[in-house]
């Protein structure tokens, strides 16, 4: 399969600080691909340098097969979606979404046309004469959605779109992002700090931090089988237990994760443990637990009788469950 | 379990003092604060600053008699006719001219000076760059503008300059085009024209800087990301964004040139302008009524520019 954007040990410095440093990647063309990783790690670098906006210190980036280092932002044929949706408070809401086009030369029946069809696309039709200013936080990243997809971009960049909108609005346009992607098929490079929003988009995410790419896989390959205990806590804050643990629990020296689901409480398992708190979070209840001069934290789903902050517990997980990061960091 | 009533609240502190009862009042009544610090000045503008102003109005209606020079105190519209004679007309076409070029070459010069200081310079160079828009204005006026003259004399540093360089041609070109030119630079218009440039500069940069400033980089970005060269960004984001700084700059420049009276008399030809005539109309010539006239003008003048101005949108962004 053809790659959308490669990245070939690619750096980019500011003085000491490295942004991002030494990374090798490649987004195939068509999926959509998710960069995850908490600020300051790279992840928004590295989209500006697809987008043009920063030039690589070393390194080699190419889109489409085309080599990218030295090509302004305005000849690359990629759009971005920006976190504050960066919509033009001057102009409507029309002139917003057909401003390339507008540059482009077309003429304004057929970009007025063309920027209606993209408002219909994100679902605001008729929304065209109003202000971004008269617009909700949910409507102007729909414009900044449409603005960006009017021009037909080979690539779309999205960072952090959905930061400033609130948890059901965030949930909804998860899913039209998603299916948009898969109705246009254009390639979707997003770039989130929030876990879950990756891994329920992506077809694949890159786990960055200190500017290096730690893990790139499937949503299931992140979680499930971690390389680093940086993925491992990062995605899904996973419990981490020592090579010297794990030596002794499945002969094996090295770091392991356990997800806390995996976690069973229940008289008849195998270890001994401390309550050490308890706190609810609606479906499911977190059991903090001491086990070994270590901490766990174990979940356990609603209706499951609790035991409470002192108890001694019998706690146990399948062998399979415990994930050995041989590559730990 | 009652202490009595002088035992104090445990939760509300106790409110001794005058001082502390007055804070309580203004925090309850906060029209009474807005009234205790906006009364003063308001009573300064309205009083001294507005009425002085209709003050003005009201003499600007009033005549002269021709005979006995004496200003007669009825309304009338004979003074404003005066203004209407061809001397006078010209006057203020010559004044409103030069106010609008000197706007237009310091929004030029202004540009690239707000858009570096505005996007690029940061924590040393920032400094450097206010001290360096400021420093002039710290320097008297006067001294600026004589130091000015003596720039552009005949027998003067730019002369000689041009002459080492053997360009000496060029501006004896420039100075024989017919009205704008003249024996030197410095009785010349083009001579005016650059001394009120230099002088009312600064105010044009620093709220063009303030406006840039507010435009954040990522719409600039948008714009690359849509294709948009940085001309183009210029011109569709930039320009548009800031136009409300060029505005306010703009007032400055324009009406500060309307009514100076200083810089014409020293560097310039003797052809008068707004302020001279007033300034001329009201000493020596005792004629206060159309010297009130006079003054109406550059007001009434800036009151269509800002119009103008509020109806292309300039104050849309503010």
């Amino acid at each position: 399969m053809q790659s959308a954007v490669l990245f070939k040990n690619v750096s980019r410095h500011y003085g000491e600080v490295r942004a991002v440093d030494a990374v090798d990647l490649e987004v195939r063309a068509g999926e959509f691909f998710a960069m995850l990783g908490p600020s300051g790690s790279g992840k928004t670098t590295s989209l500006r340098l697809i987008a043009g906006f920063e030039q690589p210190t070393a390194g080699h980036i190419e889109i489409f097969g085309e080599t990218a280092e030295g090509v302004p932002p305005y000849r690359r044929n990629v759009n971005t979606v920006f976190q504050d949706y960066a919509l033009f408070p001057h102009m409507s809401v029309r002139d917003n979404v057909a401003y390339g086009l507008m540059i482009a030369g077309t003429g304004k029946k057929e970009r007025f046309a063309k920027a209606e069809e993209a408002l219909e696309l994100v679902r605001l039709p008729g929304y065209g004469d109003r202000a971004p200013s008269a617009l909700s936080g949910g409507q102007r990243q729909r414009v900044a959605l449409a603005r960006a997809l009017v021009n037909q971009p080979k690539v779309l960049l999205l960072d952090e779109p959905l930061g400033a909108l609130d948890l059901k609005l965030r949930e909804q346009m998860q899913e039209e992002l998603k299916s948009l992607q898969q109705s246009l098929g254009i390639t979707f490079i997003f770039v989130t700090h929030d876990q879950g929003e990756a891994l329920s988009m992506a077809d694949r995410v890159a786990v960055f931090d200190h500017g290096r790419i730690q893990q790139v896989g499937t949503p299931e390959d992140i979680y499930q089988r971690p390389d680093t205990a940086f993925v491992a806590d990062f995605v899904g804050s996973s419990n981490i237990l020592p090579a010297d643990v794990v030596q002794e629990l499945a002969g094996k020296g090295a770091q392991a994760s356990l997800r806390p689901e995996a976690v069973r409480i229940g008289p008849g398992e195998a270890h001994e443990a401390t309550v050490t708190g308890l706190s609810y979070t609606g479906a499911v209840t977190r059991v903090s637990l001491a086990f070994r001069e270590m901490h766990l934290t174990a979940l356990v789903a609603a209706g499951t009788p609790l035991p409470e902050r002192g108890d001694s517990v019998r706690i146990g997980w399948d062998a399979s469950a415990l994930h050995l990061m041989e590559r730990g960091a | 379990m009652s202490m009595g009533a002088v035992a104090h609240s445990a939760i509300f502190a106790p409110k001794p003092g005058l001082l502390a009862r007055f804070s309580d009042l203004l925090w309850r009544r906060p029209t009474v604060l807005l009234a205790v610090l906006l009364g003063p000045p308001v009573l300064w503008l309205g009083v001294i600053y507005l009425g002085s102003l209709l003050a003005l109005l009201v003499q600007s209606f009033f005549s002269i008699d021709e005979f006995t020079g004496l200003i007669q105190y009825q309304f009338t519209l004979k003074t404003y006719g005066e203004l209407l004679h061809p001397a006078n007309l010209d006057i203020i076409a010559r004044t409103v001219l030069m106010a609008a070029c000197v706007t237009v070459a310091s929004v030029i010069i202004a540009f690239p000076v707000a858009y570096y200081a505005a996007r690029y310079a940061r924590g040393r160079w920032k400094a450097l760059f206010y001290l360096g828009i400021m420093l002039p204005l710290w320097s008297s006026y006067l001294v600026k503008v004589y130091a000015w003259k003596l720039i552009l004399a005949k027998e003067g540093i730019l002369t000689w300059g041009l002459s080492k360089v053997g360009l000496l041609p060029l501006l004896n070109g420039i100075l024989s085009i017919p009205v704008i030119g003249g024996n030197s630079l410095s009785v010349s218009y083009i001579g005016t024209f650059l001394v009120f440039v230099y002088v009312w500069l600064p105010f044009m940069i620093l709220p063009m800087q303030a406006a840039m400033e507010r435009v954040p980089v990522s719409l600039l970005e948008a714009s690359a990301d849509q294709g948009a060269v940085p001309a183009q960004t210029m011109r569709h984001v930039l320009m548009p964004l800031a136009l409300p700084g060029v505005v306010a700059g703009s007032i400055f420049t324009f009406s500060l040139t309307l009514g100076d009276y200083i810089i014409p008399q020293i560097v310039g030809s003797s052809r008068l302008f707004i302020g001279q005539a007033v300034y001329a109309h009201q000493g020596t010539a005792g004629n206060i009524p159309l010297a009130a006239a006079f003054t109406v003008v550059p007001i009434v003048i800036m009151g269509f520019y800002l119009w103008g101005a509020k109806r292309l949108g300039a104050f849309d962004a503010l």
